[in-house]
């Protein structure tokens, strides 16, 4: 077991090492959450006002919206590390190695996962910056955080298996651009659910975007609800879960190809 | 001694119908250099991925270091090291961390791991790049750095899936002395994949020629070159393809095996420079008009043109990359 915990932080440092070796992919990682929050923030400001909103002020209600929505943004490009090793030959040498497969995976979750917490940390400040108010203290803001990492885990692996089983860039981009703004518009991310069309809230009640972002909201920014949040928690947990199985798997379905 | 790797009846279909592997058998001894020779897409990286367990063949069986590749693909990895067609490092990483990385994954750590990276970039001219990222490295420094990462755990068996290929010629000689190095002083059994005649013929002291999936030819080299008996004759047509001057060729006396190939005749004789006169008469009465007429001792091209019914440069321009 020891041997798979040191690959799997072996895989997840890789990463690490290239991500501080490109200050412009590096800025761009942490100026991207900034923007989201300052621009959706200003368009949806008024949603504030809308009679039947009872979030309290916009910026309270996008926070844990926005940690959600970049995390599968930030998430769902990860099996692109995986496509490029794949060009370079590297996949292959790896897996001529007896390196547990689930290790290559499990690190570039990781890699993801870190990636997420820090630029939701970076959310978070600013957030409190412009006027959020986490009634959920840092315990709430923690667990916020949590949620991310969990539904950011769920989409790197999922990235992980497309990337391995189709091999393409341009099906993973075409894949990630076509998932983030439907998943995000089907949860109440950025509104009110009780203020959406009831088809919508429906269907939202099987994303695991709105999962989470159901689970922060009530952690981070309201008296946590257990009831609501563990329920999710545990959902979101099993998911990530099934995403490594079939990351996993894919692996062994890339070989069988070759 | 059993054999370090053994291969039987490989056949390995890619869908739809591309038949990659059509029944190939081979067997390596321990220690020594086996050359795999063949055009591009004659099916030599598809036998090294099935040899190395990272692709599995549709039937048929591999034996590697004692193991079986299908059953204990896990031990068959342990013992092996494969320095692929294409690089294997990661361009972005340092040559350093490349190969600690590729320690880890086969469990070796701490200062055992520090001291053989170390040894490792010593032994391959590697120290003074070690701390620069792979991408900013000449052909030949990233082309040791991959048969440093295939040799870091010490592996008994070693895979090269044209390991010259790309390299400038000084790059290409420094290579064979170094593989030569390592199954003469490190007694490790490589199998090698060339397109490369000459590189076969120096290296190996096996040679197996595989041509669409088949191995057509195996032996020594001196062997497979003393079996054809007497020289080639190569005779390139002026005039149009026609089927009239091989059969004038083929009447000729003490000329046998003539084949053709676009405008150019092959042919074997015992003696090249005494059968030339007929040959030229025979032509001629014939009323063949010739461009040119060789004469070649035999090599392994005269080999190949015998066993694959073809001559390897024709086919090596039109095969696949």
């Amino acid at each position: 077991m020891s041997a798979a915990l040191r690959q799997t932080w072996q895989v997840t440092m890789r990463g690490v090492r290239v991500l501080l070796r490109q200050p412009g992919y590096l800025g761009i990682t942490l100026t991207q959450p900034i923007i989201w929050l300052l621009l959706f923030g200003a368009l949806f400001k008024s949603i504030a006002s809308i009679p039947g909103f009872h979030g309290g002020s916009y910026i309270n209600y996008l926070t844990p919206g926005i940690v959600m929505m970049l995390a599968i943004s930030s998430a769902g490009w990860t099996g692109m590390g995986f496509v490029e090793d794949i060009g370079h030959g590297v996949l292959d040498r790896m897996l001529t190695s007896p390196v547990w497969r689930g290790a290559l995976n499990a690190g570039t979750v990781l890699y993801a996962v870190l990636t997420i917490v820090i630029q939701s940390l970076l959310i978070v400040v600013l957030a409190l910056v412009l006027g959020a108010n986490y009634r959920g203290g840092v315990g709430g803001v923690a667990l916020m955080i949590l949620v991310a990492a969990l539904l950011g885990a769920i989409f790197a692996s999922l990235s992980n298996g497309v990337g391995l089983l189709t091999r393409q860039r341009e099906t993973l981009i075409g894949a990630v651009s076509f998932i983030i703004l439907p998943l995000t518009f089907l949860s109440g991310a950025l509104m009110q659910q009780s203020l959406a069309p009831h088809w919508i809230q429906d269907v939202a009640k099987y994303n695991p975007v709105n999962w989470a972002v159901q689970s922060a909201r009530s952690a981070a920014m309201q008296h946590i609800d257990w009831g609501l949040v563990l329920p999710r928690l545990g959902l979101l947990l099993a998911f990530a879960l099934l995403a490594a199985a079939f990351a996993t798997r894919a692996f062994r379905r890339y070989q069988r190809s070759l | 001694m059993t054999a370090a790797i053994e291969a039987n009846e490989l056949i390995k279909k890619y869908p739809p119908d591309v038949t990659a592997l059509d029944g190939v058998s081979l067997a390596v001894e321990p220690g020594s250099i086996f050359g795999l020779l063949g055009p591009n897409g004659a099916g030599k990286s598809t036998t090294v991925r099935i040899l190395t367990a990272l692709s599995q063949p549709d039937s048929g069986s591999v034996r590697v270091a004692g193991h079986d590749a299908a059953s204990e693909a896990a031990a068959v990895r342990r013992a092996i090291g494969v320095v692929g067609q294409k690089h294997g490092a990661d361009p972005e990483a340092t040559g350093r961390e490349n190969l600690v990385l590729q320690g880890e994954f086969y469990g070796i750590t701490g200062a055992d791991l520090r001291e053989r990276v170390r040894t490792s970039l010593q032994t391959f001219g590697l120290e003074s790049a070690a701390d620069r990222q792979v991408k900013t490295y000449s052909g030949g420094m990233a082309r040791r750095l991959d048969v440093a990462m295939g040799l870091l755990h010490r592996p008994r068996v070693l895979f090269m899936d044209e390991p010259t290929t790309g390299l400038d010629p000084e790059a290409r000689l420094e290579m064979w002395s170094g593989i030569e190095a390592l199954a003469r002083e490190e007694e490790i059994t490589i199998l090698l994949t060339t397109h490369y005649m000459e590189e076969a013929d120096s290296l190996a002291s096996q040679i197996a020629i595989i041509d669409h999936g088949r191995v057509v030819a195996e032996g020594t080299p001196e062997g497979l070159k003393s079996d054809l008996r007497g020289d080639t004759i190569h005779i390139e047509l002026a005039g149009r393809e026609d089927d009239r001057a091989a059969g004038a060729l083929a009447d000729v006396d003490g000329v046998s095996d003539v084949t053709r190939d676009g405008r150019t005749l092959h042919a074997r004789v015992a003696d090249g420079g005494a059968a030339i006169p007929g040959v030229l008469a025979a032509l001629s009465a014939a009323g063949s008009e010739l461009a040119s007429v060789t004469v070649a001792r035999p090599s392994l091209d005269e080999v190949y043109l015998r066993y694959a019914g073809h001559a390897y440069a024709a086919e090596d321009e039109g095969g696949q990359r």
